[in-house]
């Protein structure tokens, strides 16, 4: 039962860090607590859509990820994890330099006599919201496809189901287990949205709520009134997180014996997954190219403080990996609705609120900047676990209701276990999840900044210093570096889990 | 090994005799702000070790501060802008200091607290070649796209606000609803909004009369410009202050006095690009500068009365 | 020498079974019953996988009720998923002696020989996908015969098998249990099975399981429970 006791652990250190956090900034508050309703309003309608819409976009890439085997697919399957790790601003560049007032669109447009396109407003949050959250549904609705075991697929086909019926018998059922918790998942990463929602946004109808917290604790000083906003966020969150999980049916498939079966049908079928396929690649590629291209002349005279704030972020990555990721394994493999509950706060964490609390917290036992490292670490990890967790759950799961019974009536337990059963299992799912949190690691600093010692600072803390300091150029690089570094931490660590399974 | 141990950690290096503590904002004491050549300036005549803090922005050094109240280990704060300056006196955590050196500034400086160490008027920068206006109504009027701040996270924001309340007046609102179709869009901070004006994203952009200077000097390209208004120019004051629970309460008076002097101001000039508050020769590529016939500038105290007001209409105007 | 169910009261949702009897070690006793009745799920408490909520188990006096299955005097063949598909058939089976696979040699040539006993020697490099459904059957059981504990349970294991390699299971099943000397619960539907392999029947009917009775009077006179379930 160590496991659980840790999962225990787990769980009290996310809640110290969110709730805890939010409750040492209340408590200092002196005014009332107070709310915004037309930002409440905003927020949500704009991460509902952008839920919505990312994983309703994901669903066709993902089957026809799941059922097409073409050169490239590995690449694409790893480039799926790239937008999600962009810096917001990079992100926000590269897709200003296709749908931008003077990018590739409308230059497009524009040669063709059309109207140009507006990208400012909610469609533009929106648009955003998808182009980096939707990779990540396909990698997880397509983890989804490849658990279905090919033995049902063998049966399907031998009672003459076409595509329609298995639709209807194997994967509607499978997208109903996924589906509630990835729309959840994204519907709460898009509820702390900020810098993007407000500069795609257009101006102060898209202000969110987490921009008003910013001004909360940043202009007003009003710290009740930043810790009401962050309790509404979390009050989102759990009703987000309790909606899917009542919503969520399970599957259902049984087990299967790993055995691959051709799935892919034929006809017009192969036409639209094509269709599907290269729509998907283009909308990812072509905003991450202008990024490339960009910084890629920059890349090779950057500023020698540049490389050594990168090996600092490597550094924090592959330590808050290690940690994110069993973290996330304890929680996965424990029942219960309350570890959903709790592994998606962090999410829901205002990061300026978190950083705060834990300075209130902190500042009274320790000089910030001494513990600089520790508390980077530390809140990377956990701001990393919600999606380390959604990876691993649904494997981890079935793990236990497939094999549970086994392996405790042969006394496998403890490491024997993960060695033998949960490592090989779960290879896939934990390569991937190791990836992004490293991913992660390397480009978050929002809670960072208050503790962070300025000579020595991360990559993106760097990227933000030279943005200061008008060289767009080097940032560009510098931005480019970051991206290069957490997609090649990415697919180490995925490609070192998927290789040998059907991903 | 242990060297680079030591630069990989995050950890300070070990204290001197005495220490000064000066928090500031982080592009100041980033590799290319003035933070470095300051420290180095000032040690070599104060036997003492300064070490800086720098916990974000502006907005967020004076909330830090506030969070660490009477605990507060900084003897020094650099980096306040008068439209924080009222928050912070109110809070009581700053002493008057002792320098009184003659300052050069547009306006009359007489506070015995906060200590003017550059300054700089804001101002639409764009590109030669771009019809460029000469008013807020000019620009209104205009096809441009510009890309502003937001007040409520961004201290030029808040200047901008300012700026065309101290211009209009009551007029302000009718102003900001004619520019509406003007802004490209909002940024939560300056660095968002000058990136997709230097990519080319945005025809303008918030910034000071002083940033083409930069790309004159630094980048040797002499393509920007800024748009000199009619209605004159909004100015912002960076400052300094002495923390009243400062245990080096002498230490950091030199580093005030410092601060003005010509050594250090023309290193502000240099990496900071605003212009010194203390009589220097301007770095080449200043000189040529237009100035504004005109200086727009509220009272602190004016300001804390009426921003959160302004802030609303700026609001109001832009959400329809 | 024995295995007590002493007044077992096992409750889940509106679903309940009692128990209320004893087997004589090396004993072999088929489990029959309508489906839904309880066959599995008494089983399952057999083996610790739920908890009765009165009532105790012991072997031999000893209260097992709450020890954890592997700890048990029972090893259980399923009625699927008896193997792990990752594992080969060598390491499937070095479960069965080391819970950690730290297998000596000795240990090795246990389950080759296990394996020869089976009739799939030679195929300890193999992994469960690759074999027959006899086949994989045989592999747990050759793990059975490797974890050598008092008491053989299994939950049809052999439903799938055709009639020809049910017989033969069966019978490697009997041969098993006289090497080990191990004592046999068998859940079946198949009356033909409890007849071939088991002088005794427990049957489950109405929410009772009652205690073993010789298997051929009780086939032959079935009370009136059992004759509507035989049909």
């Amino acid at each position: 039962m160590a496991g659980r006791a840790f999962a225990l652990t787990v769980g009290a250190a996310i809640v110290a860090l969110t709730l805890g956090t939010l409750a040492l900034v209340g408590l200092r508050a002196e005014g009332g607590w107070s709310t915004d309703y037309s930002a409440l309003r905003f927020t949500v309608v704009q991460a509902a859509l952008s839920a919505l819409i990312s994983v309703g976009a994901a669903i066709p890439v993902a089957r026809a990820l799941a059922r097409r085997r073409f050169r490239g697919r590995g690449a694409l399957v790893a480039l799926l994890g790239a937008p999600f790790l962009l810096p917001v601003i990079v992100a926000v560049l590269g897709l200003l330099a296709v749908f931008g007032r003077s990018g590739v669109l409308n230059q497009l447009t524009g040669l063709a006599g059309l109207p140009r396109i507006d990208i400012y407003g909610l469609h533009g949050v929106v648009l955003a919201h998808v182009f980096l959250n939707m990779p990540l549904a396909v990698r997880l609705i397509l983890q989804g496809w490849l658990a279905i075991p090919a033995e049902r697929f063998r049966l399907a086909q031998s009672l003459g189901l076409g595509p329609r019926g298995i639709f209807r018998h194997l994967e509607r059922p499978m997208l109903q287990e996924v589906l509630p918790g990835l729309t959840a998942l994204i519907f709460v990463i898009c509820l702390t949205s900020f810098a993007v929602a407000l500069t795609l946004g257009g101006g102060p109808a898209a202000t969110t709520v987490e921009l008003a917290i910013y001004q909360a604790l940043r202009f007003q000083f009003d710290l009740g009134r930043a810790a009401s906003l962050s309790a509404l966020q979390f009050g989102l969150c759990a009703m987000a997180v309790l909606l899917a999980l009542r919503l969520s049916a399970p599957g259902g498939f049984g087990r299967g014996l790993d055995r691959v079966v051709d799935i892919a049908p034929a006809g017009w079928r192969r036409g639209s997954d094509t269709l599907v396929l290269v729509l998907a690649a283009l909308f990812l590629i072509v905003p991450l190219g202008a990024v490339a291209l960009r910084g890629a002349p920059i890349l090779v005279d950057l500023p020698a403080g540049v490389w050594w704030a990168a090996a600092r972020s490597v550094l924090v990555a592959c330590g808050s990996s290690v940690l994110v990721t069993g973290a996330a394994l304890a929680l996965a493999l424990t029942p219960g609705r309350w570890v959903d509950l709790v592994a998606m706060l962090p999410l829901a964490a205002s990061s300026l609120v978190m950083g705060t609390g834990l300075f209130i917290g902190l500042y009274p036992l320790v000089a910030p900047e001494a513990v600089a490292l520790p508390v980077t670490l530390m809140v990377n990890a956990v701001l990393a676990l919600p999606f380390a967790f959604r990876i691993l759950r649904p494997a981890a799961t079935t793990l236990t209701s497939d094999y549970g019974v086994l392996a405790q009536s042969l006394g496998l337990r403890g490491v024997a276990r993960l060695r033998w059963l949960t490592w090989p299992r779960l290879r896939a799912p934990l390569g991937f999840a190791a990836g992004v949190s490293a991913a992660l690691s390397m480009g978050d600093l929002g809670v960072i900044a208050l503790f962070a010692a300025p000579d020595r600072p991360t990559l993106p803390l760097m990227v933000q210093q030279l943005l200061g300091a008008y060289r767009m150029d080097q940032a560009a690089g510098a931005a480019l570096l970051l991206v290069l570094l957490s997609f090649g931490l990415f697919a180490l660590l995925d490609w070192g889990g998927r290789r040998g399974s059907a991903l | 090994m242990r060297h680079i141990l030591a630069f990989l950690c995050l950890i300070p290096a070990a204290a001197g005799a005495q220490d000064l503590t000066v928090m500031t904002y982080d592009s100041f004491v980033s590799e290319w702000g003035p933070g470095p050549q300051l420290k180095q300036g000032f040690e070599e005549e104060c036997d003492c070790t300064l070490r800086f803090v720098a916990p974000g922005d502006a907005a967020a050094v004076l909330s830090r501060l506030r969070l660490e109240g009477t605990r507060s280990t900084a003897d020094v704060v650099v980096g306040l802008d008068t439209n924080l300056m009222a928050e912070a006196e109110q809070s009581g955590l700053f002493a008057p200091h002792a320098a009184t050196p003659a300052l050069d500034l547009p306006i009359e400086w007489t506070d015995p607290t906060f200590l003017p160490f550059d300054w700089g008027w804001f101002a639409i920068v764009m590109n030669k070649g771009t019809p460029v206006p000469h008013s807020f109504e000019e620009l209104a009027a205009s096809d441009l796209k510009i890309a502003i701040q937001d007040p409520r996270s961004s201290t030029p924001g808040l200047g901008l606000v300012m700026w065309i309340k101290a211009a209009y007046g009551d007029r302000a609102p009718r102003i900001w609803a004619d520019l509406a179709d003007n802004i490209l869009t909002v940024t939560p901070g300056w660095s968002e909004a000058y990136g997709l004006f230097t990519e080319g994203e945005a025809d303008a952009v918030l910034s000071y009369t002083t940033s083409p200077a930069y790309h004159a000097i630094a980048e040797n390209d002499p393509s920007k410009v800024a748009a000199i208004f009619n209605e004159g120019h909004y100015l912002q004051v960076e400052l300094a202050a002495k923390l009243a629970t400062s245990k080096n309460s002498d230490l950091a008076d030199r580093f005030l006095a410092y601060l003005l002097t010509p050594a250090a101001q023309t290193v502000i000039a240099n990496t900071n690009w605003m212009y010194p508050a203390h009589e220097v020769p301007l770095p080449d590529g200043f000189g040529d500068l237009p100035r504004p016939e005109k200086t727009l500038f509220l009272a602190p105290s004016e300001v804390a009365d009426i921003r959160d007001a302004a802030v609303r209409e700026w609001q109001a105007a832009l959400s329809r | 020498m024995a295995l007590h169910c002493e007044n077992i009261d096992i409750r889940m949702d509106d679903f309940r079974l009692t128990a209320n009897w004893r087997i004589e070690t090396g004993a072999r006793v088929a489990i029959i019953g309508p489906s839904g009745a309880g066959k599995s799920t008494l089983l399952m408490a057999l083996a610790g996988f739920i908890l009765p909520s009165a009532g105790h188990i012991l072997w031999n006096g000893q209260d097992v009720t709450r020890m954890p299955p592997a700890d048990r005097p029972m090893t259980t063949l399923f009625q699927d998923q008896n193997l792990f598909p990752h594992l080969s058939l060598t390491q499937n089976l070095g479960l069965g002696i080391s819970p950690r696979l730290r297998l000596r040699k000795d240990d090795h040539s246990r389950i080759n020989a296990a394996l020869d006993r089976v009739g799939l020697g030679g195929m300890g490099a193999r992994k469960p996908a690759s074999l027959s459904g006899g086949q994989q059957g045989r592999a747990a059981l050759a793990r059975a015969l490797l974890r050598d504990k008092p008491v053989l349970m299994l939950d049809e294991p052999f439903a799938a098998l055709g009639p020809a390699l049910k017989t033969e299971m069966l019978g490697q099943v009997a041969d098993v249990a006289d090497t080990t000397g191990a004592t046999v619960l068998m859940v079946t539907h198949d009356p033909a099975d409890a007849r071939r392999l088991c002088g005794q029947t427990i049957l489950l009917a109405e929410g009772v399981a009652h205690p073993p009775q010789d298997t051929i009077p009780l086939l032959d006179h079935p009370p009136p429970a059992l004759r509507a379930y035989l049909g």
